[in-house]
C-alpha cells in the first residue's frame, strides 16, 4: 500500500511539472514582462525607466529561461522561470504583484473557504442522495416523472440566478440572513446560512439526476431482484442493497472533490463577500495579478492529483475485490 | 440604403459549422442505422419541441451573424463612399427601432414614464418617456391601448400559426414525427411573438436598462453570444478529441502514454483558472497591439474567439478519454483485426473502421456539452474573464443588473429578461440532449 502511494506521488511530479510549464508559457512566452509592466502601469505614456523599475521590484528583470550572465548553477536559478515557477514545488509562492505574501494569504483564507465548502459538500450530498433514493423508490410513477422534470428545469438555471434569487428572497424579502459579509467566531454562522442554502439548492438538479441514474442501474441487477424475490421490503432493498453497492460510483465522483473544497467556490465567495480562496482568485483575476493566479493554478492542480489518489485508495476500503498493485 | 457586408471571423466559422452540419445530415440520410436513430428523436415529443425551440434561437443567432456597415450620408465633396464605423447585423436592422429608441435611464416594462424622479417645471416628477407610450395623448388610455395591442398581437400570432400549420401539415403528417409538439411550440412562439411585436411598436416590452437601452433587444442579442460559445467551442474540441483519443487507443505504447500525460496535465489545471490565465494574456495581447484590430467589433470578436479556443482546449480531455476507451475495445473486434491482417495502413483503419463507429459517443458528448457551455459563458463573463465587456451576452447583462436589485424599489426586469431567455435556451438544449442520448446510446436504444 505504502509503495503504491509513493509511486503515485512520484507520478504526480511530471504532471505538476507540465502544469507549471503550461502556466509559465501562458504567462511569459505569449507576453513579455515588458508587456505586463505596460499593462499594469497603463498602456499610454509609460517611460522605459518606469517599466524597468516595475520589473526590478517584482523580479521580472532576469532572463526567462537561461541566464548567460550568471555563473554555474546560477545560469538556471537566476531566471524568471526558476524564481516564479520552480520554487512553487517547495511551496514558496513568493509575493503577489501588489507586494503581499501569497502563502500567508492562502493560509489565512483557507478557513473561510472550508467553512462554506464543507457544509455545502456534506449537506449537498445528503440532500441529493436522499432525493434520488426517493425518486428511485417511487420509480415509474408520476412523482418520479415530476421529480425528473424538476431536476432538468433546475439544471437549466444558471448558478448566478440561484445566488441572486436567494439573496433577494431570503435576505431582502424575508430578512432571515444578512445579504453578504463574514463575521468572527460564532457570529460567522449567521453569514454562512445563505451561501450554504443557495449552493445546496443550486446543486440539487444535476446531482439528483446523476445519483438517480446510478441507483436505477444498480436496482436493475440480478441480486436486487433476488432480494425482492425473497420478500425483503422495498426500503430494505434500497438502503441495504442498492445504496451500499452504488457506493463505488458515488465515491468516484465525491472523493475527487474533497481536496477542491480548499479552493472554495469562485462565484459563491465573491457574491457573498466571504474572504476565502475563491474570492482571492477572483480579486487577483480582476486586478490582473499574475503571481496569485499562477500560484492558485499550481495549488489547484496539486489538489486535483491528490483527489485522484484518494479516490483510488478509497476503493479498497469500500470494495474488498479491489486490490491496488 | 447602400451597405458593405462585413464578415467577422466568428460569423465565418459559424456558417462553416452550419454547412458542416448540413453535410453531416446529408451523409446520415444514406445510413439506415443513423436514419433509424434520428427517427427516434423525431418521434420523441420533448425532443422535437426542444429542437424547434433551438431552431428558433438559431434563427435569431444567424440573423445576428449577418453583419454589414452602412454608407454614411454624403457630406461635402467626398469622392469615395465612406462607410460608418459601426457594424450592424440583420437582426439590428430588423430591430432598428428597439436599438435606437433609447431612453434616458431605467423604465419599467410597458411604462410610459421614467423610473426615477426628475426635477421638472411642476416640481419633482416622473418624466414621460421619449418613446415608450409616446403615442398616447392621454395616459388614462394606457390600459385600453395595451389591451388592444396585446389582443391584436395574439390574433395576428394565431393567424400566422394557422398559416404555418396549413403549409406544414401535409409534410408533417406524411412522416412519422411528433408534429403535435412541433405545432404546439410554434403556436406558443407565434402567440408570444405577435404580442411582443405589437406591444414593441409603442412600448419597451421588457423595460429599459441603466443607460436606457431596450432590454428585449439586449436579450435577443445575447442569444448569438451564447450560441457561438456553445457551438464554436466544438470546432476546437472535436478534432483534438477525435484525433488524440483514437490515436492513443489505437497506437498504444509511448504514443498512448504521451497523450494520456497531455490530457491528465490539462485536466488537472482547474478550468476556470486556465481560462482566466489565457484570457488575461489575450487581453494584454489586444491592448499592446491596438493596430491589429480596426473596429471595436473586431476586437470583441477576437476575444470571443479566444474564449471559444480556450474553452475548447479545456474541454476536449473528457471526450478524448471516452474515445480512447472505446477505441481500445473496437481495435480488438474481428473486422478491425481482419482489416489489419489485409495490411491496410493504420491511418486508413482508423479513418475507415474506427472513427465512423464512434459517431454516437461524439454526438452525445457534443449535444450534452452545449448547455454547459452556455451556462459557463454567463458565469465567466460575470467574473470578468468571459467575452469582451462591450459584447452583449447573458453574463454581461446579469453583471450590469447585479446592483439593480439593491435599488428601492427594485429594478427586476433586466434579470427576468436574461433569466427567461437563458432558461429557455438551456432547457431546450438539455431536453434535446436527453432525447439524442436516448436515441443513440446503444444501451438505452431498443
Amino acid at each position: 500500500m505504502l509503495a503504491y502511494i509513493l509511486r503515485r506521488l512520484f507520478y504526480a511530479v511530471p504532471i505538476l511539472l507540465g502544469v507549471n510549464l503550461i502556466t509559465f508559457a501562458l504567462f511569459f512566452v505569449v507576453n513579455t514582462p515588458d508587456d505586463m509592466a505596460r499593462m499594469q502601469l497603463g498602456v499610454k505614456r509609460v517611460t522605459p525607466e518606469a517599466i524597468a523599475k516595475w520589473k526590478a521590484e517584482r523580479g521580472y528583470d532576469k532572463p526567462l529561461l537561461w541566464n548567460e550572465a550568471a555563473a554555474g548553477g546560477g545560469r538556471f536559478t537566476e531566471t524568471v522561470f526558476f524564481a516564479k515557477s520552480v520554487r512553487m514545488f517547495a511551496f514558496d509562492f513568493g509575493r503577489a504583484d501588489d507586494g503581499r505574501d501569497i502563502a500567508a494569504e492562502i493560509r489565512q483564507r483557507m478557513g473561510p473557504s472550508l467553512a462554506v465548502a464543507l457544509p455545502v459538500f456534506l449537506l449537498g450530498l445528503w440532500v441529493t442522495i436522499s432525493f434520488a433514493l426517493m425518486l428511485v423508490f417511487f420509480r415509474a410513477t408520476y412523482l418520479d416523472l415530476a421529480g425528473t422534470v424538476l431536476c432538468v428545469a433546475m439544471m437549466s438555471i444558471s448558478g448566478l440566478f440561484y445566488i441572486i434569487g436567494g439573496q433577494w428572497l431570503i435576505s431582502k424579502i424575508w430578512h432571515l440572513a444578512p445579504i453578504s459579509g463574514y463575521g468572527q467566531g460564532l457570529d460567522t454562522a449567521r453569514f454562512l446560512v445563505l451561501p450554504v442554502i443557495v449552493s445546496v439548492i443550486g446543486g440539487i438538479g444535476s446531482g439528483t439526476r446523476w445519483y438517480r441514474t446510478l441507483f436505477l442501474e444498480e436496482a436493475g441487477r440480478d441480486y436486487v431482484r433476488t432480494a425482492r424475490a425473497k420478500g425483503l421490503t422495498e426500503t430494505a432493498v434500497l438502503f441495504g442493497h442498492v445504496l451500499r453497492n452504488a457506493l463505488i460510483p458515488i465515491l468516484t465522483g465525491v472523493v475527487v472533490l474533497i481536496p477542491s473544497l480548499f479552493m472554495g467556490s469562485l462565484l459563491v465567495e465573491s457574491f457573498f463577500g466571504i474572504p476565502g480562496l475563491g474570492s482571492y482568485t477572483i480579486e487577483a483575476i480582476n486586478a490582473q495579478d499574475f503571481a496569485v493566479v499562477r500560484a492558485m493554478v499550481f495549488i489547484g492542480a496539486g489538489l486535483y492529483i491528490l483527489g485522484l489518489l484518494l479516490t483510488d485508495l478509497s476503493y479498497t476500503l469500500v470494495d474488498p475485490r479491489v486490490r491496488l498493485s | 440604403m447602400d451597405i458593405k457586408p462585413v464578415l467577422l471571423w466568428s460569423d465565418l466559422l459559424l456558417f462553416l459549422l452550419l454547412a458542416a452540419c448540413v453535410a453531416a445530415a446529408w451523409a446520415c440520410r444514406r445510413s439506415p442505422p443513423q436514419r433509424a436513430a434520428w427517427g427516434r428523436v423525431a418521434r420523441s415529443a420533448t425532443g422535437m419541441a426542444s429542437a424547434v425551440t433551438l431552431a428558433l434561437f438559431l434563427l435569431v443567432g444567424v440573423l445576428d451573424s449577418l453583419h454589414y456597415r452602412t454608407l454614411l450620408p454624403a457630406a461635402g465633396e467626398r469622392e469615395r463612399p465612406v462607410y460608418g464605423i459601426e457594424v450592424y447585423s440583420v437582426l439590428d436592422g430588423l430591430l432598428l427601432s428597439l436599438k435606437e429608441n433609447t431612453e434616458k435611464t431605467y423604465s419599467a416594462p410597458l411604462a410610459t414614464r421614467l423610473f426615477a424622479k426628475e426635477s421638472l417645471e411642476g416640481g419633482r416628477e416622473f418624466p414621460r418617456l421619449k418613446h415608450g407610450g409616446a403615442h398616447l395623448a392621454d395616459e388614462a388610455g394606457w390600459a385600453a391601448d395595451v389591451g388592444r395591442r396585446a389582443l391584436f398581437g395574439l390574433g395576428a400570432g394565431a393567424a400566422l400559426w394557422a398559416l404555418l400549420a396549413a403549409v406544414l401539415a401535409p409534410a408533417l403528417k406524411r412522416r412519422e414525427m411528433a408534429w403535435r409538439s412541433v405545432l404546439t411550440v410554434l403556436l406558443l412562439t407565434s402567440l408570444a411573438g405577435g404580442t411582443v411585436v405589437m406591444l414593441g411598436q409603442g412600448y419597451h416590452v421588457l423595460g429599459t436598462d441603466k443607460v436606457g437601452q431596450d432590454v428585449l433587444y439586449l436579450t435577443l442579442k445575447s442569444v448569438r453570444t451564447g450560441l457561438l460559445i456553445g457551438t464554436l467551442t466544438t470546432l476546437v474540441t472535436l478534432p483534438l478529441a477525435i484525433f488524440l483519443g483514437v490515436l492513443a487507443g489505437y497506437a498504444g505504447g509511448w504514443v498512448d502514454d504521451a497523450i494520456q500525460y497531455l490530457y491528465t496535465t490539462l485536466n488537472s489545471i482547474p478550468g476556470v483558472l486556465l481560462i482566466a490565465a489565457a484570457i488575461l494574456m489575450m487581453q494584454v495581447l489586444i491592448d499592446t497591439h491596438p493596430d491589429a484590430f480596426s473596429t471595436a467589433a473586431e476586437r470583441a470578436d477576437a476575444r470571443l474567439l479566444a474564449l471559444c479556443l480556450i474553452l475548447g482546449m479545456t474541454s476536449w480531455t473528457g471526450l478524448a478519454r471516452l474515445l480512447r476507451a472505446e477505441t481500445l475495445k473496437l481495435r480488438e473486434l474481428e473486422y478491425v483485426q481482419a482489416a489489419r491482417a489485409f495490411g491496410i495502413a493504420p491511418l486508413a483503419v482508423m479513418v475507415r473502421h474506427i472513427v465512423p463507429n464512434l459517431g454516437h459517443i461524439v454526438l452525445i458528448a457534443l449535444v450534452m456539452d452545449f448547455s454547459g457551455l452556455v451556462l459557463a459563458e454567463a458565469v465567466l463573463s460575470y467574473v470578468g474573464i468571459g467575452v469582451d465587456p462591450s459584447t452583449i451576452s447573458f453574463g454581461t447583462m446579469i453583471n450590469a443588473a447585479r446592483m439593480e436589485l439593491a435599488r428601492e424599489p427594485m429594478v427586476w426586469w433586466t434579470l427576468v429578461g436574461a433569466f427567461l431567455f437563458m432558461f429557455l435556451l438551456v432547457l431546450a438544449a438539455n431536453l434535446l440532449a436527453d432525447a439524442v442520448r436516448e436515441a443513440f446510446d446503444p444501451r438505452t436504444a431498443p
